[in-house]
């Protein structure tokens, strides 16, 4: 058999599918365990940056921009056209917070290519750190969620700074699907699924919520059960962790 | 419905600055992401998205009204941190006094990488992951942040860049070995 390894740079091409040959490439990985083992190395890696940190700004900081460069825009031409249309359509809006959201909503569009999950890796190389890190994720979402579930407010509530956690979640998400997709989990996949669903939706909420609209949240939250069931997980990728944990195989 | 950035933009071009505002407002947070991963601090991504602003607003007369301003004022956005990243590799040519911002987050690390168990919670993880990406050059940085996480291609990494497309591909691969070299042994297999 004359197999020729898959370079790391043919292989950094394929994870973001810009392989000139991909089946080619799709060949020589199932031939050799060599090629598939320094590819699930390059996905842990290239997924794992996913989480790279990145500060928050809240939904003010655009505000503060503005602050900081209005004296410094050169005046343009001012032509008076009356109203402009923007402003009677603005005025229309039901709600200035919409704007923000807008935004929110769109950040949490997924990437054009999504990497292929590893085909056969050694489900124990990694595990436990991609686990720590789901396990975190977790624990951060669950945060959000029990923040709005205990929030008793006697007027509108400003949930804009959970609303930002939440969309910083969703950002995440993939890297934690793509971790139980790793660990061959189903169930975990589900969870985070549904999670990341309810946390668009939070995204998507006005920032100010009446007390009936958090009243339906809640509703939701409840009859989707999905805060109970990522205190289960949550509690069960905790106890995989520990380093004399869970014996080699066994699933949630 | 809310009015779309296209009438901001229309009432920008004639002088109103509230639009501008409005525009300002939408946009800055997703700049601020952008311009953190490109430059990799905090203050510089500040600026970066002012000026992107700063210049959007000068060149608003250029902008083509049936494309759209997100993606425009990412693209000017990816300049002016290129031009920040390119001016920081000019300063850094010339000798720096030795202070706290020459500091490499991954020296303050253990030569090898801590044990997995060493690492059991995500928020490790996480300012592993930051440091590992300060540890970039410039360039590999900033083609790995254009090819990951803002989804382009190698060739439209090279055009934003101003570079062949061989470069930015070189660069993309020498940032992915370094990253994986980082990162590899703190997701190792537990021998
Ligand atoms: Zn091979």
């Amino acid at each position: 058999m004359n197999h020729q390894h898959l370079s790391e740079e043919e292989l950094v091409l394929r994870y973001y599918g810009e392989e000139r040959d991909p089946a080619d490439a799709g060949r020589r990985l199932e031939e050799c365990g060599e090629c598939r083992a320094l590819y699930a190395s390059l996905q842990r890696t290239l997924n794992v940056m996913d989480s790279l940190p990145v500060p928050e700004r809240g939904p003010e900081f655009g505000e503060r921009v503005w602050r900081r460069i209005e004296s410094r825009l050169a005046s343009r031409p001012r032509l008076w056209l009356g109203w402009a249309p923007w402003r009677w359509a603005a005025a229309g809006a039901a709600c200035a917070g919409l704007l923000a959201l807008a935004f929110l909503a769109g950040r949490s569009l997924p990437r054009a290519q999504s990497p292929t999950p590893v085909a056969a890796a050694d489900p124990q190389v990694g595990e436990r750190i991609l686990m720590a890190a789901v396990g975190d994720y977790l624990e951060r979402s669950q945060m959000v969620l029990v923040e709005l579930v205990n929030a008793d407010p006697k007027g509108p509530l400003d949930i804009s700074a959970e609303q930002a956690r939440a969309a910083n979640l969703v950002s995440e998400a993939r890297l934690y699907r793509q971790t139980a997709a790793y660990a061959g989990d189903a169930a975990v996949g589900g969870v985070l699924d549904d999670l990341e669903r309810v946390l668009v939706g939070i995204a998507h909420e006005p920032s100010r919520i009446s007390p009936e609209a958090l009243e339906k949240l809640r509703e939701r939250l409840k009859n989707e059960g999905i805060l109970f069931r990522i205190r289960v997980l949550g509690s069960n990728v905790r106890r995989e962790e520990e380093p004399a944990g869970a014996p080699a195989g066994q699933r949630l | 419905m809310e009015p779309t950035d296209r009438a901001f933009v229309a009432s920008a071009r004639t002088g109103d600055a509230e639009a501008f505002r409005v525009l300002v407002e939408r946009h800055s947070r997703a700049l601020f992401g952008l311009a953190y991963r490109m430059t990799g601090n905090e203050s510089d991504a500040e600026d970066v998205v002012q000026e992107s602003f700063l210049r959007a607003y000068r060149q608003l007369g250029k902008f083509d009204e049936r494309s759209s301003f997100g993606s425009w004022v990412y693209r000017i956005a990816v300049n002016c941190s290129l031009d920040l990243v390119r001016s920081r590799q000019r300063r850094s040519e010339a000798p720096r006094p030795a202070g706290p911002e020459m500091e490499d987050p991954i020296d303050a690390l253990p030569a090898t990488g801590p044990a997995p168990d060493r690492i059991a919670l995500g928020g490790e993880l996480r300012s592993l992951v930051a440091a590992a990406m300060a540890r970039l050059s410039d360039a590999e940085r900033s083609a790995f942040v254009l090819r990951h996480f803002e989804g382009m291609r190698i060739e439209e990494v090279g055009r934003a860049l101003g570079c062949q497309p061989g470069a930015a591909k070189h660069s993309v691969f020498r940032a992915v070995q370094k990253l994986r070299r980082a990162l590899e042994p703190a997701m190792s297999p537990v021998k």
